[in-house]
Protein backbone atom coordinates (compact mmCIF):
# COMPACT_ATOMS: atom_id res chain seq x y z
CA UNK A 1 0.00 0.00 0.00
CA UNK A 2 1.44 3.57 -1.02
CA UNK A 3 0.56 6.43 0.52
CA UNK A 4 2.20 9.15 -1.97
CA UNK A 5 -0.91 10.94 -2.14
CA UNK A 6 -2.09 13.31 -0.24
CA UNK A 7 -5.62 12.35 0.24
CA UNK A 8 -5.97 9.57 2.55
CA UNK A 9 -8.27 7.19 0.65
CA UNK A 10 -7.81 3.69 2.27
CA UNK A 11 -8.98 0.79 0.07
CA UNK A 12 -12.31 0.57 2.11
CA UNK A 13 -12.97 4.12 1.01
CA UNK A 14 -11.71 2.25 -3.08
CA UNK A 15 -14.14 -0.73 -2.52
CA UNK A 16 -17.15 0.60 -1.64
CA UNK A 17 -16.93 3.61 -4.29
CA UNK A 18 -16.41 0.33 -7.15
CA UNK A 19 -19.29 -1.35 -5.39
CA UNK A 20 -21.39 2.10 -5.64
CA UNK A 21 -20.40 2.39 -8.98
CA UNK A 22 -20.82 -0.92 -10.34
CA UNK A 23 -24.19 -1.22 -8.87
CA UNK A 24 -25.53 2.32 -10.18
CA UNK A 25 -24.23 0.08 -13.42
CA UNK A 26 -27.34 -2.39 -13.77
CA UNK A 27 -29.89 0.05 -11.26
CA UNK A 28 -32.98 -0.45 -12.70
CA UNK A 29 -34.02 2.83 -14.61
CA UNK A 30 -37.18 3.27 -16.43
CA UNK A 31 -37.32 2.07 -20.25
CA UNK A 32 -36.94 5.95 -21.60
CA UNK A 33 -34.09 6.57 -19.67
CA UNK A 34 -31.98 3.55 -20.21
CA UNK A 35 -29.74 4.58 -23.02
CA UNK A 36 -29.12 7.91 -21.03
CA UNK A 37 -27.29 5.75 -18.08
CA UNK A 38 -23.83 7.24 -17.58
CA UNK A 39 -20.96 5.40 -17.74
CA UNK A 40 -19.90 5.56 -14.07
CA UNK A 41 -17.10 2.93 -13.83
CA UNK A 42 -15.26 4.74 -16.70
CA UNK A 43 -15.73 7.95 -14.97
CA UNK A 44 -14.22 6.16 -11.64
CA UNK A 45 -11.24 4.55 -13.54
CA UNK A 46 -10.79 8.49 -14.88
CA UNK A 47 -10.73 9.92 -11.74
CA UNK A 48 -8.63 7.63 -9.83
CA UNK A 49 -6.05 8.03 -12.87
CA UNK A 50 -5.59 11.45 -12.60
CA UNK A 51 -5.39 11.61 -8.61
CA UNK A 52 -3.11 8.43 -8.36
CA UNK A 53 -1.83 6.06 -11.34
CA UNK A 54 0.54 4.41 -8.91
CA UNK A 55 -2.04 4.05 -6.48
CA UNK A 56 -5.09 2.62 -8.89
CA UNK A 57 -4.22 3.02 -12.29
CA UNK A 58 -3.97 0.51 -15.05
CA UNK A 59 -4.74 -2.78 -12.83
CA UNK A 60 -7.73 -0.95 -11.07
CA UNK A 61 -9.24 -0.30 -14.63
CA UNK A 62 -8.35 -3.70 -15.20
CA UNK A 63 -10.33 -5.64 -12.62
CA UNK A 64 -13.15 -2.76 -12.16
CA UNK A 65 -13.62 -4.02 -16.76
CA UNK A 66 -13.69 -7.61 -15.47
CA UNK A 67 -16.28 -7.05 -12.59
CA UNK A 68 -18.18 -4.99 -14.68
CA UNK A 69 -18.21 -7.40 -17.43
CA UNK A 70 -19.70 -10.49 -14.91
CA UNK A 71 -22.13 -7.82 -13.87
CA UNK A 72 -23.45 -6.75 -16.49
CA UNK A 73 -23.33 -10.69 -18.02
CA UNK A 74 -21.25 -9.77 -21.47
CA UNK A 75 -18.08 -11.14 -22.67
CA UNK A 76 -16.09 -11.64 -20.20
CA UNK A 77 -12.41 -8.96 -20.75
CA UNK A 78 -14.24 -6.70 -23.30
CA UNK A 79 -14.78 -3.36 -20.31
CA UNK A 80 -11.49 -4.57 -18.79
CA UNK A 81 -9.33 -4.37 -22.02
CA UNK A 82 -11.00 -0.77 -23.08
CA UNK A 83 -10.84 0.70 -19.68
CA UNK A 84 -7.37 -0.20 -19.12
CA UNK A 85 -6.69 1.59 -22.58
CA UNK A 86 -8.99 4.40 -21.47
CA UNK A 87 -6.77 4.58 -18.02
CA UNK A 88 -3.64 4.28 -20.10
CA UNK A 89 -3.77 7.31 -21.91
CA UNK A 90 -5.55 9.30 -18.88
CA UNK A 91 -2.70 8.16 -16.45
CA UNK A 92 0.21 9.66 -19.88
CA UNK A 93 -1.65 13.16 -20.39
CA UNK A 94 -1.91 13.12 -16.04
CA UNK A 95 -0.15 16.30 -15.46
CA UNK A 96 -1.41 18.29 -18.37
CA UNK A 97 -5.54 16.41 -17.77
CA UNK A 98 -5.42 17.93 -14.35
CA UNK A 99 -4.58 21.81 -15.05
CA UNK A 100 -6.64 22.22 -17.88
CA UNK A 101 -10.16 24.37 -17.22
CA UNK A 102 -12.70 22.36 -16.45
CA UNK A 103 -14.36 22.92 -19.75
CA UNK A 104 -11.49 21.41 -21.30
CA UNK A 105 -11.21 18.99 -19.32
CA UNK A 106 -14.37 17.64 -19.67
CA UNK A 107 -13.85 17.54 -23.70
CA UNK A 108 -10.62 15.48 -22.46
CA UNK A 109 -12.44 12.85 -20.98
CA UNK A 110 -15.28 13.23 -23.46
CA UNK A 111 -13.06 12.33 -26.06
CA UNK A 112 -11.39 9.28 -23.76
CA UNK A 113 -15.22 8.12 -22.89
CA UNK A 114 -15.84 8.10 -27.11
CA UNK A 115 -12.94 6.20 -27.08
CA UNK A 116 -14.08 3.37 -24.58
CA UNK A 117 -17.63 3.36 -26.18
CA UNK A 118 -15.76 2.85 -30.16
CA UNK A 119 -13.41 0.16 -28.49
CA UNK A 120 -17.00 -1.90 -27.33
CA UNK A 121 -18.39 -1.25 -30.36
CA UNK A 122 -15.39 -2.78 -32.47
CA UNK A 123 -15.17 -6.28 -29.90
CA UNK A 124 -19.38 -6.33 -30.36
CA UNK A 125 -18.48 -6.34 -33.81
CA UNK A 126 -15.45 -8.87 -33.94
CA UNK A 127 -17.89 -11.07 -31.27
CA UNK A 128 -20.35 -11.16 -34.00
CA UNK A 129 -23.27 -9.39 -31.89
CA UNK A 130 -22.72 -5.70 -33.10
CA UNK A 131 -24.82 -3.30 -31.76
CA UNK A 132 -25.89 -0.98 -34.41
CA UNK A 133 -28.08 1.27 -32.10
CA UNK A 134 -27.44 4.44 -32.06
CA UNK A 135 -28.35 5.38 -28.89
CA UNK A 136 -25.32 3.38 -27.12
CA UNK A 137 -23.17 6.58 -28.17
CA UNK A 138 -25.51 8.56 -25.97
CA UNK A 139 -23.95 7.75 -22.94
CA UNK A 140 -20.51 9.31 -23.58
CA UNK A 141 -21.95 12.84 -23.70
CA UNK A 142 -23.84 12.09 -20.87
CA UNK A 143 -21.15 11.06 -18.60
CA UNK A 144 -19.04 13.89 -19.74
CA UNK A 145 -21.32 16.28 -18.77
CA UNK A 146 -21.30 14.75 -15.23
CA UNK A 147 -17.72 14.69 -14.82
CA UNK A 148 -17.57 17.98 -12.85
CA UNK A 149 -20.12 16.51 -10.75
CA UNK A 150 -18.30 13.47 -10.30
CA UNK A 151 -14.87 14.73 -9.87
CA UNK A 152 -16.28 17.88 -7.05
CA UNK A 153 -17.71 14.74 -4.95
CA UNK A 154 -14.95 12.39 -5.14
CA UNK A 155 -12.75 14.72 -4.34
CA UNK A 156 -15.16 15.87 -0.89
CA UNK A 157 -15.27 12.17 -0.20
CA UNK A 158 -11.45 11.84 -0.92
CA UNK A 159 -10.80 14.78 1.99
CA UNK A 160 -12.94 13.84 4.39
CA UNK A 161 -11.52 12.26 7.59
CA UNK B 1 -3.54 12.61 -28.28
CA UNK B 2 -0.03 11.10 -27.36
CA UNK B 3 1.63 13.91 -27.39
CA UNK B 4 4.71 16.05 -25.06
CA UNK B 5 7.05 13.22 -24.28
CA UNK B 6 9.20 15.93 -22.50
CA UNK B 7 6.80 15.76 -19.45
CA UNK B 8 8.45 15.36 -16.10
CA UNK B 9 7.93 11.48 -16.28
CA UNK B 10 10.47 10.42 -14.23
CA UNK B 11 9.78 12.11 -11.05
CA UNK B 12 6.38 10.84 -10.60
CA UNK B 13 5.89 8.07 -12.31
CA UNK B 14 7.47 4.53 -12.91
CA UNK B 15 7.72 5.44 -16.87
CA UNK B 16 8.57 2.70 -19.38
CA UNK B 17 6.85 0.29 -16.97
CA UNK B 18 3.60 2.09 -17.51
CA UNK B 19 3.48 1.16 -21.39
CA UNK B 20 4.47 -2.54 -20.25
CA UNK B 21 1.41 -2.99 -17.76
CA UNK B 22 -0.56 -1.69 -20.47
CA UNK B 23 0.33 -4.40 -22.95
CA UNK B 24 0.29 -7.30 -20.27
CA UNK B 25 -3.11 -6.06 -19.24
CA UNK B 26 -4.52 -5.51 -22.43
CA UNK B 27 -2.96 -9.25 -23.83
CA UNK B 28 -4.53 -10.58 -20.46
CA UNK B 29 -8.09 -9.07 -21.70
CA UNK B 30 -7.71 -10.05 -25.22
CA UNK B 31 -6.80 -13.96 -23.89
CA UNK B 32 -10.09 -13.83 -21.61
CA UNK B 33 -11.85 -12.37 -24.29
CA UNK B 34 -10.83 -15.16 -26.67
CA UNK B 35 -11.56 -17.91 -24.14
CA UNK B 36 -14.67 -16.78 -23.24
CA UNK B 37 -15.97 -16.08 -26.76
CA UNK B 38 -14.64 -19.71 -28.45
CA UNK B 39 -15.04 -22.09 -25.84
CA UNK B 40 -16.75 -20.88 -22.91
CA UNK B 41 -14.04 -22.20 -21.01
CA UNK B 42 -14.18 -19.98 -18.06
CA UNK B 43 -17.17 -21.36 -16.68
CA UNK B 44 -15.78 -21.32 -13.08
CA UNK B 45 -14.52 -17.07 -13.23
CA UNK B 46 -18.04 -16.46 -14.57
CA UNK B 47 -19.57 -18.38 -11.52
CA UNK B 48 -17.27 -16.57 -8.97
CA UNK B 49 -17.96 -13.03 -10.24
CA UNK B 50 -21.77 -14.32 -10.65
CA UNK B 51 -21.89 -15.39 -7.01
CA UNK B 52 -20.30 -12.07 -5.97
CA UNK B 53 -22.51 -10.11 -8.02
CA UNK B 54 -25.89 -11.26 -6.61
CA UNK B 55 -26.16 -10.09 -3.21
CA UNK B 56 -25.50 -6.69 -5.03
CA UNK B 57 -28.13 -7.73 -7.90
CA UNK B 58 -30.22 -8.98 -5.05
CA UNK B 59 -29.82 -5.98 -3.10
CA UNK B 60 -30.89 -3.75 -5.56
CA UNK B 61 -33.66 -5.58 -6.90
CA UNK B 62 -35.17 -6.14 -3.48
CA UNK B 63 -36.77 -2.06 -3.08
CA UNK B 64 -38.37 -2.38 -6.29
CA UNK B 65 -39.82 -5.66 -5.68
CA UNK B 66 -41.06 -4.49 -2.38
CA UNK B 67 -42.03 -0.97 -3.55
CA UNK B 68 -44.58 -3.60 -6.39
CA UNK B 69 -45.59 -5.84 -3.55
CA UNK B 70 -46.77 -3.30 -1.02
CA UNK B 71 -48.66 -1.09 -4.14
CA UNK B 72 -50.17 -5.01 -4.64
CA UNK B 73 -51.23 -5.02 -1.01
CA UNK B 74 -52.99 -1.26 -0.88
CA UNK B 75 -54.64 -2.58 -3.81
CA UNK B 76 -57.99 -1.03 -3.97
CA UNK B 77 -61.07 -3.18 -2.96
CA UNK B 78 -62.95 -2.44 -5.67
CA UNK B 79 -59.99 -3.52 -8.20
CA UNK B 80 -59.50 -6.63 -6.21
CA UNK B 81 -62.98 -7.24 -6.56
CA UNK B 82 -63.12 -7.18 -9.94
CA UNK B 83 -59.64 -8.85 -10.80
CA UNK B 84 -61.40 -12.06 -8.41
CA UNK B 85 -64.57 -12.20 -10.86
CA UNK B 86 -62.19 -12.10 -13.73
CA UNK B 87 -59.84 -14.91 -12.41
CA UNK B 88 -63.13 -16.52 -11.38
CA UNK B 89 -64.51 -16.75 -14.64
CA UNK B 90 -60.96 -17.68 -16.21
CA UNK B 91 -60.68 -20.06 -13.99
CA UNK B 92 -64.19 -21.67 -14.88
CA UNK B 93 -63.33 -21.61 -18.62
CA UNK B 94 -60.10 -23.16 -17.70
CA UNK B 95 -61.30 -26.30 -16.06
CA UNK B 96 -64.15 -26.86 -18.90
CA UNK B 97 -60.89 -26.92 -20.84
CA UNK B 98 -58.98 -28.98 -18.90
CA UNK B 99 -62.08 -31.87 -18.28
CA UNK B 100 -61.15 -32.30 -22.25
CA UNK B 101 -57.69 -32.19 -21.99
CA UNK B 102 -57.71 -35.15 -19.42
CA UNK B 103 -59.23 -37.22 -21.60
CA UNK B 104 -57.36 -35.69 -25.14
CA UNK B 105 -54.11 -36.43 -23.08
CA UNK B 106 -55.23 -40.19 -22.15
CA UNK B 107 -56.16 -40.94 -25.80
CA UNK B 108 -52.83 -38.90 -26.99
CA UNK B 109 -51.07 -41.18 -24.23
CA UNK B 110 -52.58 -44.78 -25.72
CA UNK B 111 -51.56 -43.46 -29.64
CA UNK B 112 -48.25 -42.97 -28.63
CA UNK B 113 -47.96 -46.15 -27.10
CA UNK B 114 -48.90 -47.62 -29.91
CA UNK B 115 -46.44 -45.94 -32.35
CA UNK B 116 -44.05 -45.82 -29.61
CA UNK B 117 -42.99 -42.58 -29.36
CA UNK B 118 -42.29 -40.55 -26.17
CA UNK B 119 -44.32 -38.09 -24.97
CA UNK B 120 -42.18 -35.21 -25.27
CA UNK B 121 -44.51 -33.24 -22.32
CA UNK B 122 -43.11 -31.34 -19.32
CA UNK B 123 -42.53 -33.19 -16.84
CA UNK B 124 -40.99 -30.68 -13.90
CA UNK B 125 -41.10 -26.92 -13.49
CA UNK B 126 -39.77 -24.56 -11.08
CA UNK B 127 -40.79 -20.97 -10.66
CA UNK B 128 -38.24 -18.60 -10.98
CA UNK B 129 -37.99 -14.60 -9.78
CA UNK B 130 -36.96 -12.35 -12.26
CA UNK B 131 -34.20 -9.92 -10.05
CA UNK B 132 -35.21 -5.94 -10.92
CA UNK B 133 -31.82 -5.26 -12.59
CA UNK B 134 -30.89 -3.93 -15.95
CA UNK B 135 -28.35 -6.18 -17.65
CA UNK B 136 -27.18 -4.28 -21.28
CA UNK B 137 -29.66 -2.26 -22.42
CA UNK B 138 -29.49 -3.26 -25.62
CA UNK B 139 -29.60 -7.17 -25.54
CA UNK B 140 -32.73 -9.05 -24.55
CA UNK B 141 -31.50 -10.48 -21.28
CA UNK B 142 -32.45 -11.22 -17.94
CA UNK B 143 -31.47 -12.48 -14.38
CA UNK B 144 -33.10 -15.14 -12.68
CA UNK B 145 -32.70 -15.79 -8.94
CA UNK B 146 -32.81 -19.77 -9.29
CA UNK B 147 -28.80 -21.32 -10.38
CA UNK B 148 -27.41 -24.46 -10.98
CA UNK B 149 -28.02 -25.39 -7.41
CA UNK B 150 -31.59 -25.88 -8.17
CA UNK B 151 -30.70 -27.93 -11.13
CA UNK B 152 -31.15 -25.31 -13.86
CA UNK B 153 -28.80 -26.16 -17.11
CA UNK B 154 -27.76 -24.24 -19.70
CA UNK B 155 -30.21 -24.61 -22.23
CA UNK B 156 -33.21 -24.99 -20.56
CA UNK B 157 -36.35 -23.50 -21.64
CA UNK B 158 -38.08 -20.96 -19.86
CA UNK B 159 -41.97 -19.99 -20.52
CA UNK B 160 -44.52 -18.00 -18.72
CA UNK B 161 -48.74 -18.32 -18.08
CA UNK B 162 -48.73 -17.07 -22.26
CA UNK B 163 -46.16 -18.32 -24.01
CA UNK B 164 -42.19 -19.36 -24.58
CA UNK B 165 -40.31 -16.95 -22.78
CA UNK B 166 -36.29 -17.65 -23.53
CA UNK B 167 -34.16 -19.99 -22.38
CA UNK B 168 -30.93 -20.45 -20.17
CA UNK B 169 -27.83 -19.07 -21.62
CA UNK B 170 -25.54 -19.62 -18.17
CA UNK B 171 -26.48 -21.01 -14.80
CA UNK B 172 -24.52 -19.51 -12.48
CA UNK B 173 -24.88 -21.56 -8.68
CA UNK B 174 -27.43 -18.86 -7.26
CA UNK B 175 -28.91 -17.06 -10.64
CA UNK B 176 -28.73 -17.61 -14.39
CA UNK B 177 -29.32 -15.64 -17.10
CA UNK B 178 -32.16 -16.14 -19.32
CA UNK B 179 -31.93 -14.68 -23.02
CA UNK B 180 -35.53 -14.00 -24.48
CA UNK B 181 -36.95 -15.34 -27.75
CA UNK B 182 -36.63 -11.36 -29.08
CA UNK B 183 -32.81 -10.93 -28.05
CA UNK B 184 -31.39 -10.58 -31.56
CA UNK B 185 -28.95 -13.75 -30.90
CA UNK B 186 -31.97 -16.02 -30.58
CA UNK B 187 -33.65 -18.21 -32.61
CA UNK B 188 -37.00 -20.64 -32.50
CA UNK B 189 -37.77 -23.14 -34.08
CA UNK B 190 -41.67 -23.01 -34.63
CA UNK B 191 -44.67 -24.26 -36.54
CA UNK B 192 -47.94 -22.49 -37.82
CA UNK B 193 -50.58 -23.79 -36.02
CA UNK B 194 -52.98 -23.76 -38.46
CA UNK B 195 -51.28 -25.70 -41.46
CA UNK B 196 -48.36 -27.23 -39.73
CA UNK B 197 -45.83 -25.23 -41.85
CA UNK B 198 -42.34 -24.98 -39.62
CA UNK B 199 -39.84 -22.01 -39.56
CA UNK B 200 -37.68 -20.48 -37.50
CA UNK B 201 -38.64 -16.90 -35.72
CA UNK B 202 -35.78 -14.72 -35.09
CA UNK B 203 -35.44 -12.54 -32.19
CA UNK B 204 -35.12 -8.49 -33.67
CA UNK B 205 -33.65 -6.70 -30.40
CA UNK B 206 -36.80 -5.12 -29.84
CA UNK B 207 -39.19 -6.37 -27.44
CA UNK B 208 -42.56 -7.67 -28.65
CA UNK B 209 -40.94 -8.20 -32.14
CA UNK B 210 -40.15 -11.44 -33.93
CA UNK B 211 -38.75 -11.89 -37.35
CA UNK B 212 -39.53 -14.97 -39.78
CA UNK B 213 -37.37 -14.56 -42.46
CA UNK B 214 -37.28 -17.80 -44.43
CA UNK B 215 -40.83 -18.77 -45.37
CA UNK B 216 -41.17 -19.47 -49.22
CA UNK B 217 -43.72 -16.84 -51.17
CA UNK B 218 -46.05 -19.30 -51.34
CA UNK B 219 -46.34 -20.65 -47.64
CA UNK B 220 -50.05 -20.77 -46.39
CA UNK B 221 -49.69 -17.89 -43.55
CA UNK B 222 -51.89 -14.77 -42.66
CA UNK B 223 -52.27 -12.06 -40.03
CA UNK B 224 -53.09 -13.72 -37.00
CA UNK B 225 -51.96 -17.12 -37.67
CA UNK B 226 -50.74 -18.71 -33.94
CA UNK B 227 -47.23 -20.18 -34.06
CA UNK B 228 -46.43 -22.59 -31.76
CA UNK B 229 -42.64 -24.50 -30.57
CA UNK B 230 -42.22 -27.15 -32.94
CA UNK B 231 -39.53 -28.94 -31.04
CA UNK B 232 -36.99 -29.29 -33.17
CA UNK B 233 -33.35 -28.43 -32.06
CA UNK B 234 -34.61 -30.34 -28.73
CA UNK B 235 -34.56 -26.85 -26.45
CA UNK B 236 -38.24 -26.15 -26.28
CA UNK B 237 -40.73 -28.30 -25.34
CA UNK B 238 -43.25 -28.98 -28.44
CA UNK B 239 -46.76 -27.50 -28.89
CA UNK B 240 -46.44 -24.32 -26.56
CA UNK B 241 -47.63 -21.15 -28.01
CA UNK B 242 -44.89 -18.52 -29.13
CA UNK B 243 -45.94 -15.84 -30.97
CA UNK B 244 -48.81 -14.37 -33.05
CA UNK B 245 -48.72 -13.35 -36.78
CA UNK B 246 -48.56 -9.67 -36.46
CA UNK B 247 -47.86 -8.88 -40.55
CA UNK B 248 -47.32 -10.63 -43.68
CA UNK B 249 -45.73 -8.50 -46.53
CA UNK B 250 -45.74 -10.46 -49.85
CA UNK B 251 -43.27 -8.95 -52.24
CA UNK B 252 -43.18 -10.48 -55.59
CA UNK B 253 -39.03 -9.38 -56.63
CA UNK B 254 -38.02 -11.27 -53.16
CA UNK B 255 -38.10 -14.94 -52.92
CA UNK B 256 -39.32 -14.84 -49.56
CA UNK B 257 -41.93 -13.60 -47.36
CA UNK B 258 -41.22 -10.73 -44.58
CA UNK B 259 -43.28 -11.81 -41.62
CA UNK B 260 -43.44 -10.30 -38.30
CA UNK B 261 -44.73 -11.83 -35.04
CA UNK B 262 -45.66 -10.38 -31.68
CA UNK B 263 -44.28 -12.93 -28.39
CA UNK B 264 -47.22 -13.92 -26.45
CA UNK B 265 -44.95 -14.25 -23.21
CA UNK B 266 -45.20 -11.19 -21.28
CA UNK B 267 -41.40 -10.81 -21.87
CA UNK B 268 -40.88 -7.24 -20.02
CA UNK B 269 -44.03 -7.18 -17.74
CA UNK B 270 -44.14 -10.87 -15.83
CA UNK B 271 -42.29 -10.87 -12.49
CA UNK B 272 -41.30 -14.40 -12.79
CA UNK B 273 -41.12 -17.14 -15.21
CA UNK B 274 -41.17 -21.57 -15.25
CA UNK B 275 -38.12 -23.02 -15.89
CA UNK B 276 -39.30 -26.28 -17.53
CA UNK B 277 -37.64 -30.36 -17.78
CA UNK B 278 -39.22 -32.05 -20.60
CA UNK B 279 -38.56 -35.67 -21.61
CA UNK B 280 -36.11 -35.18 -24.27
CA UNK B 281 -32.99 -37.28 -25.46
CA UNK B 282 -31.09 -33.76 -26.39
CA UNK B 283 -29.88 -31.88 -24.05
CA UNK B 284 -31.52 -33.20 -20.78
CA UNK B 285 -28.54 -34.00 -18.23
CA UNK B 286 -30.54 -36.98 -16.59
CA UNK B 287 -32.92 -35.89 -14.05
CA UNK B 288 -35.07 -38.34 -12.59
CA UNK B 289 -38.45 -38.57 -14.18
CA UNK B 290 -41.48 -41.03 -13.32
CA UNK B 291 -43.94 -41.13 -15.60
CA UNK B 292 -46.73 -38.71 -14.32
CA UNK B 293 -48.90 -36.20 -15.78
CA UNK B 294 -47.19 -32.74 -15.66
CA UNK B 295 -46.32 -31.61 -12.00
CA UNK B 296 -46.96 -27.65 -11.13
CA UNK B 297 -45.03 -27.26 -8.33
CA UNK B 298 -42.28 -29.58 -7.38
CA UNK B 299 -40.04 -29.00 -4.65
CA UNK B 300 -36.91 -27.09 -5.71
CA UNK B 301 -35.08 -29.54 -3.42
CA UNK B 302 -35.38 -32.39 -6.03
CA UNK B 303 -32.66 -31.33 -8.43
CA UNK B 304 -31.13 -34.15 -10.18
Amino acid sequence: MMHGTRTNFGWVRVVVLTVLTLAATVLPLPEPLEPYRPNFVALTVLWFCLLSPRLLGLGYAWLAGLALDGFAGVLLGQHALTLTVIAYVACKLRLQIRAFPPLQQSAVILALLWLNEFLLFWIDGIAGHAITDWRRWLTVPVSAALWPLVNGLFARYASRR
Amino acid sequence: MSSHESEPRPLLLGGPALGLRLIVLAAMAAGLMVADHRQHHLAAIRDAIATLAYPIQWALSAPVQAWDAMRESFATRTRVEAENVKLASDNLVLRLKLLRFESLEQENRRLRAVRESSPRAVQRTLVAEILRVDLDPYRQRVLVNQGARAGVFRGQAAIDANGIFGQVTRAGPVSAEIILITDPEHAIPVQVNRTGARSIALGTGRSGLLSLPYLPQNTDVIVGDLLVSSGLGGVYPPGYPAAKVTSVVRDPAQPLLAVEAEPLAGLDRVPEVLLVWFDNAIVEPEPEQEDQPPATAPPPGAAP
